[in-house]
């Protein structure tokens, strides 16, 4: 098991034929996932790395049953890629693009919801469950098979931690990057309860950024229901307030979304809060070892 | 984000006919003489900086005039001020008006809730944060109904209007939400909203347009924010760079990352001056033209700290080698690397071809830095 995708995820690429779109194809195909489609409008029956490129998703579904879609098109049209995916039945949308305007992001979020479908991003790197499948960007390199989950608001900074868990001789179950905008389809509520349910799944990593309250709304949930360990780590201690730290949701404005808040509320909820980034896979590691003695 | 001053955001309120005072903008004593002159603002008048800080009435940026000299001696005090650090090049006079109430009104993202928010409350001219949770009425909008008949009745009733000034306000929020809709703003508000016999009027406007969005509105291009010149160069060549008051230079990628390097270095003792995130780029030009900007910053030392995904570590290796070349004589600096992730092998091979070791751990980089910085200016010195 893992979360959102395993072996059976099926991915349709939109925007295939760009750079970025064929670039990562290759990569998630490395990583051992299934590609079965692309679709970019105008230029049905191609072919990218192998890959039966479609003029719409419908066409592209109906050929291929694809189930995930990840989506690289230009923010001026990343809307409409989207609600053409929902509409072609997809359940799960990654959306890479980043600077989509969180108006559009809104109308996404909820024509998504009302058609039971679920968007990972924008503006982030998308999931990954090592062995199994890859929907999105995160460079294959810092994967190794294991049992803990990670969820972040962060892209590099993931894979920076990522790649410190497998240094430290510990893999990943699923590595879910939620994306640095304001308006984000799955926050952590969503990400730690889908690994509550995963059996797989034994610690959690958690990284946040100043910005919302995204992580203190993490925190509630964790005290209220999440029963699994948790390692987090919040980045932007350092920010000064009203400057925007390169995510548009990566702001302090009004007082709101400090670091410190969040991690009071983290460790308030019980979470080990790690102090610098090199510190999360031996709190994961000791977490681990807990378990094993209980 | 592109923060509108009161008069363009009036500028935006007058094409959505939201009630206004009679005003106009003067950018010299002179002119603003002759606008009180020629009646096209009336008087008695109020003569308002336009910066975009907060609190101007108590900062002396907001004063009162009966007469026409009055109106010009007004704006001569005002331009020559410093507001919050921002130069005064322009003040709006507006005719003072009886004001009966002052009310808030807002529209602005609820980030939690996933939904647009519309603020009201009965305490207008106020700080809206020094206002108690009680005394504001939140309502969320959907965005695919917008804003409902029923949610504009209850900001009514919030405010405890009725007759003309019910229905003024009806129609008024009405404009406001499809402001906020049609303009992407990130926020819209009025504080205050005064109540002048049975109708309205928006006394103040706060305007916040999404950057991301410009794309549909070239019409904001041309207005700008507070950055500073080097923040401007950066924003023309689509790099984030952001200027902080230490003497570290950071040029990292993505944004998480950026921050958790500015973190580490604070917590070990250095000071960042500034941040540079390259993003996601595969063009070695534009590493070359970060670091060029990064010279321009004259930092006591630089860390480069990149994490390879959409970026590869060849592709910054490139650009920094090309760079090391170009970096005048006297803007260089020394310089920490640490590049992983997608093509290290090469990228750190390149690196050692041209002098520059590439460390691996984050913790023992920081601390290099932070040495060299402060070897050259002590912790308590000037930057």
């Amino acid at each position: 098991m893992s979360v959102l995708v395993d072996a059976d995820t099926r991915v349709l690429v939109q925007g295939i034929t760009g750079h970025q779109g064929t670039v990562h194809t290759r990569q998630m195909q490395l990583f051992g996932t299934k590609v079965v489609a692309g679709a970019t409008p105008g230029k049905g029956g191609a072919t990218v790395e192998g890959v039966p490129v479609f003029d719409s998703v419908e066409r592209a579904v109906r050929a291929t049953s694809a189930n995930a879609s990840v989506i690289f098109v230009p923010a001026p049209f990343a809307k409409d890629a989207l609600v053409e995916a929902v509409d072609a039945g997809i359940p799960l949308a990654v959306v890479v693009t980043e600077h989509i305007p969180f108006h559009d992001m809104l109308s996404m979020y909820h024509y998504a919801r009302l058609r039971g479908a679920r968007i990972i991003g924008p503006n982030c790197p998308g999931i990954a469950a090592p062995g199994k499948a890859k929907v999105g960007i995160i460079p294959n390199v810092v994967f190794h098979p294991g049992r803990v989950g990670v969820v972040s608001r962060s892209g590099t900074l993931t894979y920076e931690i990522v790649s410190g868990i497998k240094e430290h001789g510990l893999g990943q179950s699923t590595c879910i990057g939620l994306g640095g905008d304001p308006v984000v389809g799955t926050n952590f509520v969503d990400a730690l309860s889908l690994f509550e349910e995963d059996p797989d799944t034994d610690v959690v990593v958690m990284v946040g950024e100043i910005g919302g309250t995204a992580e203190e709304e993490g925190a509630d949930y964790i005290r209220a229901h999440f029963t699994k360990p948790v390692v987090a780590y919040v980045a932007g201690r350092s920010a000064p307030p009203g400057k925007r730290m390169g995510h548009a949701g990566a702001i302090i404005a009004r007082g709101r979304g400090t670091a410190a808040s969040k991690l009071a509320a983290l460790e308030g909820a019980g979470a080990k809060v790690a102090s610098f980034p090199y510190e999360i896979p031996g709190l994961v590691a000791e977490r681990l070892q807990e378990l094993t003695n209980r | 984000m592109v923060k509108l001053a009161e008069w363009r955001g009036k500028e935006v309120f007058r094409k959505y006919a939201v009630p206004l005072p009679r005003g106009a903008v003067a950018r010299s004593p002179a002119e603003a003489r002759s606008l009180v002159d020629s009646a096209a603002v009336p008087t008695p008048c109020v003569v308002k900086a336009q910066v975009l800080a907060g609190g101007r009435g108590k900062g002396g940026a907001v004063r009162f005039a009966d007469t026409a000299a009055q109106a010009e001696e007004a704006t001569r005090a005002i331009l020559g001020m410093e507001f919050k650090g921002e130069k005064v090049k322009e003040v709006l006079l507006e005719e003072k008006l009886p004001i009966a109430r002052e009310l808030y009104v807002s529209l602005t993202l609820d980030r939690s809730l996933r939904l647009p928010i519309l603020m009201v409350s009965a305490q207008g001219g106020v700080e809206i944060e020094s206002v108690a949770e009680g005394g504001l009425v939140k309502i969320p909008v959907h965005p695919f109904i917008g804003l409902a008949g029923y949610e504009r009745r209850q900001a009514v009733s919030a405010l405890g209007l009725s007759g003309a000034a019910a229905k003024s306000l009806d129609r008024l929020l009405s404009s406001l939400w499809r402001l906020f809709d049609e303009e992407d703003a990130e926020l819209v508000e009025i504080n205050p909203l005064a109540v002048v016999g049975d109708s309205l009027v928006a006394l103040d406007a706060k305007v916040i347009i999404e950057d991301d969005a410009s794309f549909r509105h070239p019409e904001y291009a041309e207005v700008r924010d507070d950055r500073t010149p080097l923040e401007e160069i950066a924003r023309e060549k689509d790099i984030a760079f952001v200027q902080l008051d230490g003497n570290i230079g950071v040029i990292a990628n993505g944004a998480g990352l950026t921050m958790a390097t500015l973190d580490v270095l604070q917590q070990s003792g250095g000071r960042p001056g500034v941040f540079l995130d390259l993003g996601g780029t595969d063009d070695p030009k534009k590493v070359t033209e970060a670091f060029l900007l990064m010279a321009m910053a004259k930092p006591k030392a630089v860390f480069l700290n990149i994490f390879g995904g959409v970026t590869r570590c060849d592709t910054v290796a490139n650009g920094l080698v090309a760079a090391m070349s170009q970096v005048p004589e006297g803007e260089r600096f020394p310089l920490v690397a640490r590049i992983r992730g997608n093509n290290e092998a090469e990228g750190t091979q390149i690196l050692e071809r041209a002098g520059v070791a590439s460390l691996k751990g984050l913790k023992e980089s920081v601390e290099k830095v932070v040495a060299l910085a402060n070897a050259g200016a002590p912790l308590a010195g000037p930057a």
